[in-house]
């Protein structure tokens, strides 16, 4: 019985992380924004716990888990964020929210 | 078995990704994440990771996808109005985008190319025992600023969110 090569992992990673990025550039609704970023970050993850299987530790789990619990607050505050600027403006694409570019 | 199951469940999660991308409504987006996320649950149980596959499972595809999808239907979002993108995410973005992948694809397979194969149960380190005795010793500090942080987007969003009381 064979296994799966460690580099299928690895390259399973980056196929989502350019997935990601590519929602970040084309994308202009801001909560799919937000989605594509939690996309890139499950990819990294991904990397994280097949280095982890690479290397017989336990560490990679670990940074996973902290991965996580960003997401998480990052997810909660992002989410207040967005409210209160669809309450100020009524929109969610991002290119109409940009008083601060000028 | 190993190569059918890591085919299988790492296909769906790139339909799901590409998905995500792809779909106009926000909601469908978000349903296709969720099958990015359990994909990738399954992908973690493969590689040993039992814990992190339960809370990838309860904390992301439960948790957070749960938050999205409420602010989705909360603030009754459209679909995304089909407007002119800036020239250069128009010309440059698919190309560079391939050779990002490229890129990262040409790395991984030149850096990793007799690396002994995945098999399902040769890493027994990721079970919540061993998981939580590196967490609570060699990580101690790190998981008490985690909460820390934790409290502070807390407060944070209830700050951003909360109406104004004049």
């Amino acid at each position: 019985m064979t296994g799966v090569p460690l580099s299928w992992y690895l390259v399973l990673s980056a196929i989502l992380f350019a997935l990601g990025v590519a929602g970040f550039l084309f994308r202009r609704n801001i909560i799919t924004l937000f989605m594509s970023i939690e996309l890139m970050l499950n990819a990294v993850n991904l990397s994280f716990v097949s280095f982890s299987y690479q290397w017989a530790q336990v560490n990679g789990h670990i940074f996973t888990f902290f991965v996580m619990v960003v997401a998480a607050a990052e997810a909660a505050v992002g989410l207040a964020i967005i409210l209160t600027v669809f309450k100020n403006r009524q929109t969610l694409n991002v290119d109409d929210v940009n008083s601060m570019k000028y | 078995m190993d190569v059918i199951l890591f085919l299988a469940f790492a296909a769906f999660a790139v339909v799901c990704g590409i998905n995500v991308v792809l779909q106009s409504h926000p909601i469908s987006s978000a349903l296709s994440l969720i099958g990015v996320m359990g994909s990738l649950a399954v992908l973690y149980l493969l590689l040993g990771a039992e814990f992190i596959a339960a809370a990838q499972l309860i904390v992301y595809a439960g948790a957070i996808m749960v938050l999205f999808l409420f602010v989705i239907m909360l603030l009754n979002a459209g679909s995304e109005a089909k407007r002119g993108r800036s020239l250069l995410v128009q010309f440059m973005g698919v190309p560079v985008m391939v050779s990002l992948l490229g890129l990262l694809s040409y790395f991984v397979l030149r850096l990793f190319p007799a690396a002994p194969p995945v098999r399902f149960g040769n890493f027994r380190g990721g079970s919540p025992r061993s998981f939580g005795e590196v967490l609570f010793t060699q990580y101690l500090l790190p998981f008490e600023v985690t909460s820390v942080l934790i409290l502070i987007a807390i407060i944070g969003a209830v700050v951003l969110a909360r109406k104004e009381i004049d």
